[in-house]
C-alpha cells in the first residue's frame, strides 16, 4: 500500500467520521450526559489526531488536539455540554473538514492552523473546568453503573492535576507511538489516561468494540462505476435470456427448456440483487439535517426539534444525490421562514420549540418525502396579492384560484428571487430551483399549509432512475420511449373522426379533449423525420395521440404507432449528444436495438408548448367553481334532490357516464364502480345533501337490481376522480348567470338564474367533504414497484 | 534502436489513416444503428455494443470528405475517448503497422481548416502516407446541434 493510498483511506474514513460527529454533537446538546456518545465523539477525534500525527499533518493534529482536550473533560464529566461548547466543537469539526479538503486537493494540510479556534477551545476548557467543578458530582450520579464511577475517579484526579497546564500534556501525547495510540483508541471509552486502572471493565467494552469491528468487516467499499458495469452486464444477460426463452419455446427439447427456465430464474434474481446494491437509505442524507437545523435555528434565534420517520426508506443512489440539495433547501426554509420565534410561538399557544418532521415512505412505486413544520403556515391571501402585484398572474386568474393552487405559486420563478416577496409571503428563496431539480428526476413537489398550524411540502420521486416504466412508440420507423411519469392518456382517432376531431387555430392543430383544447405536436415534424404531412392523414388515416404533461401544461404528441409499455434501462447520452435537448437518454430494447428516450419537457419547449417562464401554466388552471359575473359560462343542468334544478360549470366535468346497476359495488359503506381501470367512488347526490343526522339512518345498501341504469357525472377534483350519481341530467346551457343569491342549504355555492329559472350551483369541494370520499388516485407508474422489489 | 509505435490503420475515401493501437478497443463489422434526430450531422447514430450504448461518428463527415457512397457498409473502429467508447465509422480496415519515430512529420502547412486540428501528423510508409488521427479531437463535437426551429 503506497503512502497516497493510506492518505486516501484516511480521508475517506475521516469524512465519514466527521459526518457522524456532527450528528452526535447535536444529539449530545440535547442529552449532554449520554456517555456512549461522548465516548464515541472522543474516540473519533482521537483517531483523527493519532493518524494525522503519523502521516505528518501537524496543523491538523494541533487543532484535533485541543478539541480532544476539551472532549476529555466532557467525557470525564468535568464539563457539561452547553450550546457554546457545542458551537466551538462544531467549529473544530468544520476546521478539520476544511483541512481534510486541503489535504485532498494539495496533499498538505494548508497554511492556516486556526489560532483563534484553538484559543477558544483552550479557554473554554479552562474557564469551565473551574466553574463547573463543584457541580460535577450530580453529573456523576446520573451515570448508572457504579463500577465505572469508582474506576473513573482516579482518572479524573489525574486529569485535573493536568488541567492547569494542558500544554504540558501535548508533547507527551505527541510522542506516543502510533501503535499505542491505535490500541488505546480501540479500547474505547476508557481512553488512554484511564486505561491502566480499569482493566476489569475494559474487557467487556473491548468485546463490544470487537463486535462492531466484525460487522464492519462484513461490508466492503465498492466503486459505483463497478456497480454500474454490473448493472449493464445484468441488463445484457436479461436480453440474452429473453432471446433464449423465445428460441426454447419453438424447439421441442425438454432439457433445453429446463435449462432456460433455470437461467430465467437466476437472471431475474440476479437483476433484483444488483438493483439493490445501488439502493441507499434516505437516512444517509437526512443524517446531516440535525446539524443544518441547529445552525439555522441558532442563527435566527429559534428553537427547533427535528424528527425523522422512515429513515430506512431506500432510493437509488443517483436519486439520493439529486434530491440532497433540494431537501436541504426545504429544511432550511422551514426553519428559517416556517417556524416562528419562540416568543411568537408562546403567544400563539404553541411550544416554544418548533417541530420539524421529515417523513419518507413508499407509495405506488414512488417515494414520498414530506417536510412538515408546525410553524406559521402560508398566507394564501398575501401570496395572491403579491403574485398579482408582481404580474405573475392576473387578478382574474388569482380570483379563480383555489388556496392550494395559490400555495403552489411559491414555486414560480418570479416569486422566489425577490427578497421583499419572500419576507412577506413567508418563504420562497429558490423554491423554483427546488421544483426544477425535483422535476428533472421525474418527481413532483406539492405544498399544503394551514394558517397558524404549519406547512407540509411533499416531494414525490421515482424509486430509481436506472429502470423506468415507459411507453414505446414508433415514429418514422424508429422506436422512442416516453417515460410514464409524463404520460396522461392515449387517444386514438379513427380515420373518419380525424377530420372533425383535429381543428386548426391559425394553423396550429388542436384537439378537443373533454371540452379543452389540447395543442398537438407531431413527433415526426419536431424530429424532422419526414417531410411535413397533412395533419389529417398518415397511418391509414387514424391518428394516435399521446397526451403528455410537461410542466403543468398538457399537449398531445402525435405518433405513427403506439407499441407497448416496457420497463427500460436508462443509459445517459454521451457528450456528443448532450446538446440535443429532445432526448433524455437511450435504452436497449428487447431485440437488442437502441431506442432513444424522449425528454418530454425538452420536446415541449422545442415545440413551444411550454415557454421558459411558465406563464402559461397558469392559464391551464380552469375556473374551479364559477367565473366572474358577466362572463358567459356553460353549465350542466341536472335534477337535484327535492325536484330542484342544480348545475355545475361544464369545465369541472370530466365525463358523463351511465352505469348499469349491476356494476355498482360496495366498498365499506361507499358505492363504487370499476371505471377505466380504477375504482371510482360514487357519491349519491340525494344522500350527500341530506342532513347528516338523517343520512346515518339511510341504509347504505346497493341499488335494487331491477332499477334502471344510474346517471353519473365523472368529476376530477384535486387530482381525484369521483362519480356523482344524479337523478336525471337535464341540459347543457350557456348563460351569463349573473343574477345570484346566497345559498339556502349546505353543499350549494349560491343560487343563480340560468335560462330564466332559479338553479342551485353545486359546491363540489363541499359535497366531497360531506361524503368523506376516500378516492383512489389514478396511477400510471405502479409497475415500477415490481422492479424495485 | 529508435522507438516504434503500433497503429491501427483504415481507409477513408482511399486515404490511409491510423490511430494508435493502444487507444483502440475493438474493430467490428457494421452493426444495426439507431439514428438520432436533431443530432449533429457527424453523429451517424447509436449502436449497442454488448449492452454499452456507443455513439457512432461518421469520420468521412468529420474530416469533411466526400459522403460514403450508398451501399458501402461502414466498419466500426471502437476507440476509447475521455468520454467513454466512441465508434468511428470507416470505409475499410487496413493492417496494424509498426512505425518508427523517424518517419513522422508534422502536417504540411498547406493543410488548413478544422481537419488540421484532427491530424497529428504524417508517417511516411514505404508505399504511401499514413495520416495520424487525434482520437480526442475526432470524437469532440465542436459543431453544435442544428439550431432548433420552432414549429410555428
Amino acid at each position: 500500500m503506497s503512502d497516497s493510498d493510506i492518505v486516501q483511506d484516511f480521508l475517506a474514513e475521516s469524512y465519514e467520521n466527521l459526518d457522524r460527529l456532527d450528528r452526535e454533537l447535536v444529539g449530545l446538546e440535547k442529552n449532554p450526559h449520554d456517555r456512549d456518545a461522548l465516548g464515541s465523539v472522543f474516540r473519533t477525534i482521537h483517531t483523527i489526531k493519532g493518524t494525522c500525527g503519523f502521516l505528518g499533518f501537524n496543523k491538523l493534529e494541533k487543532v484535533a488536539h485541543v478539541g480532544e482536550n476539551l472532549l476529555t473533560r466532557l467525557r470525564d464529566g468535568q464539563l457539561t455540554l452547553n450550546p457554546e461548547l457545542t458551537t466551538a466543537l462544531l467549529g473544530m469539526v468544520d476546521a478539520v473538514r476544511q483541512m481534510l479538503k486541503e489535504i485532498q486537493a494539495t496533499g498538505q494540510d494548508g497554511a492556516i492552523d486556526y489560532p483563534e479556534l484553538r484559543e477558544t477551545l483552550t479557554r473554554l476548557q479552562q474557564v469551565e473546568a473551574s466553574a463547573v467543578k463543584p457541580a460535577e458530582s450530580p453529573v456523576h450520579q446520573e451515570a448508572p453503573p457504579p463500577a465505572p464511577e469508582e474506576v473513573m475517579a482516579p482518572a479524573k484526579s489525574e486529569d485535573i492535576a493536568l488541567s492547569p497546564a494542558p500544554v504540558a500534556e501535548k508533547p507527551a501525547r505527541k510522542k506516543a507511538p502510533k501503535a499505542a495510540t491505535l490500541q488505546a483508541t480501540q479500547r474505547g471509552m476508557g481512553g488512554p489516561s484511564a486505561e491502566p486502572k480499569h482493566g476489569d471493565i475494559a474487557a467487556p467494552q473491548q468485546s463490544v468494540e470487537a463486535r462492531t469491528h466484525d460487522k464492519a468487516a462484513e461490508t466492503i467499499r465498492v466503486g459505483v462505476n463497478l456497480l454500474d458495469k454490473l448493472m449493464t452486464q445484468v441488463g445484457e444477460l436479461v436480453l440474452a435470456r429473453n432471446q433464449l426463452l423465445q428460441i426454447s419455446n419453438t424447439v421441442e427439447d425438454a432439457s433445453l427448456q429446463a435449462v432456460s427456465q433455470r437461467l430465467n430464474l437466476i437472471a431475474t434474481e440476479l437483476q433484483e440483487e444488483v438493483m439493490k446494491t445501488r439502493m441507499q437509505p434516505i437516512g444517509n442524507i437526512w443524517s446531516q439535517f440535525p446539524r443544518t437545523v441547529r445552525d439555522v435555528a441558532l442563527g435566527c434565534g429559534k428553537e427547533v426539534g427535528i424528527e425523522m420517520e422512515g429513515k430506512e426508506t431506500e432510493l437509488d443512489k443517483t436519486i439520493i444525490e439529486a434530491i440532497k440539495d433540494p431537501l436541504t433547501h426545504l429544511v432550511r426554509n422551514s426553519v428559517d421562514h416556517g417556524i416562528e420565534l419562540p416568543e411568537v410561538r408562546e403567544k400563539a399557544g404553541k411550544d416554544r420549540s418548533g417541530r420539524l418532521i421529515l417523513r419518507a415512505f413508499h407509495e405506488s412505486g414512488q417515494v414520498n418525502i414530506e417536510i412538515s413544520d408546525d410553524g406559521a403556515g402560508l398566507n394564501g391571501e398575501r401570496i395572491r396579492k403579491k403574485a398579482v402585484e408582481r404580474g405573475v398572474i392576473t387578478a382574474e386568474q388569482a380570483a379563480r384560484m383555489t388556496e392550494r393552487e395559490m400555495f403552489n405559486l411559491i414555486f414560480l420563478p418570479g416569486f422566489s428571487t425577490a427578497e421583499k416577496v419572500t419576507n412577506v409571503s413567508g418563504r420562497g428563496v429558490g423554491m423554483d430551483v427546488v421544483k426544477t431539480n425535483v422535476e428533472k428526476i421525474g418527481g413532483t413537489v406539492d405544498v399544503r399549509s394551514t394558517m397558524g398550524q404549519g406547512t407540509t411540502v411533499r416531494v414525490k420521486i421515482p424509486l430509481t432512475l436506472a429502470i423506468i416504466p415507459a411507453l414505446v412508440v414508433t415514429c418514422g420507423g424508429d422506436r422512442y420511449a416516453i417515460p410514464q411519469v409524463s404520460l396522461l392518456e392515449l387517444v386514438r382517432l379513427e380515420a373518419d373522426e380525424v377530420a372533425k376531431g383535429i381543428e386548426l387555430v391559425h394553423g396550429a392543430p388542436v384537439y378537443r379533449l373533454r371540452g379543452r383544447l389540447l395543442p398537438l405536436v407531431y413527433l415526426n415534424r419536431e424530429l424532422r423525420l419526414a417531410p411535413d404531412v397533412n395533419p389529417a392523414t398518415g397511418n391509414n388515416g387514424a391518428v394516435n395521440i399521446v397526451v403528455l404533461q410537461a410542466d403543468e401544461r398538457q399537449f398531445g404528441l402525435v405518433v405513427d404507432q403506439i407499441n407497448d409499455t416496457e420497463e427500460i434501462v436508462v443509459k445517459p447520452l454521451r457528450k456528443q449528444l448532450k446538446t440535443v435537448k429532445t432526448f433524455a437518454g437511450s435504452s436497449i430494447m428487447g431485440d437488442g436495438k437502441v431506442a432513444l428516450i424522449l425528454d418530454v419537457l425538452g420536446l415541449a419547449q422545442r415545440a413551444s408548448v411550454v415557454t421558459e417562464t411558465r406563464d402559461r401554466a397558469m392559464t391551464e388552471k380552469a375556473p374551479e367553481a364559477a367565473g366572474t359575473a358577466g362572463e358567459k359560462q356553460t353549465f350542466l343542468l341536472f335534477a337535484g334532490p327535492g325536484d330542484s334544478r342544480m348545475a355545475i360549470p361544464l369545465s369541472t366535468l370530466a365525463r358523463l357516464e351511465e352505469f348499469p346497476v349491476a356494476q355498482v359495488e360496495m366498498s365499506g359503506t361507499q358505492w363504487v364502480t370499476q371505471y377505466r381501470g380504477q375504482i371510482l367512488p360514487l357519491i349519491r347526490l340525494n344522500v350527500a345533501m341530506e342532513e347528516r343526522r338523517n343520512r346515518l339512518r339511510t341504509p347504505q345498501a346497493l341499488p335494487a337490481l331491477d332499477s334502471g341504469p344510474i346517471q353519473v357525472l365523472v368529476l376530477n377534483h384535486e387530482g381525484r376522480s369521483f362519480g356523482l350519481v344524479v337523478e336525471r341530467i337535464l341540459d347543457i346551457i350557456e348563460d351569463r348567470a349573473d343574477v345570484r343569491s346566497a345559498a339556502t342549504r349546505a353543499s350549494v355555492l349560491y343560487s343563480v338564474v340560468i335560462a330564466d329559472r332559479v338553479t342551485e350551483l353545486l359546491d363540489i369541494p363541499a359535497i366531497l367533504r360531506s361524503a368523506e370520499v376516500i378516492a383512489t388516485r389514478p396511477h400510471l407508474a405502479t409497475r415500477s414497484a415490481e422492479v424495485a422489489n | 534502436m529508435a522507438q516504434t509505435s503500433q497503429f491501427c490503420t483504415f481507409y477513408l475515401d482511399k486515404l490511409l489513416f491510423g490511430v494508435e493501437l493502444k487507444g483502440v478497443q475493438e474493430v467490428i463489422r457494421s452493426l444495426d444503428m439507431t439514428k438520432v434526430p436533431l443530432a449533429p450531422a457527424v453523429v451517424s447514430g447509436l449502436i449497442n455494443l454488448r449492452g454499452q450504448i456507443v455513439t457512432a461518428v461518421d469520420l468521412r463527415r468529420r474530416l469533411e470528405l466526400e459522403p460514403r457512397p450508398s451501399g458501402m457498409l461502414a466498419m466500426n473502429v471502437v476507440v476509447r475517448s475521455d468520454d467513454g467508447a466512441v465508434s468511428l465509422l470507416v470505409d475499410e480496415i487496413g493492417d496494424v503497422v509498426e512505425v518508427e519515430e523517424t518517419t513522422f512529420e508534422s502536417p504540411p502547412e498547406t493543410l488548413r481548416g478544422s481537419v488540421r486540428t484532427m491530424i497529428l501528423g504524417i508517417h511516411k510508409l514505404n508505399d504511401r502516407l499514413m495520416h495520424v488521427l487525434d482520437i480526442e479531437k475526432a470524437c469532440q463535437m465542436t459543431e453544435v446541434a442544428e439550431t432548433p426551429v420552432t414549429s410555428r
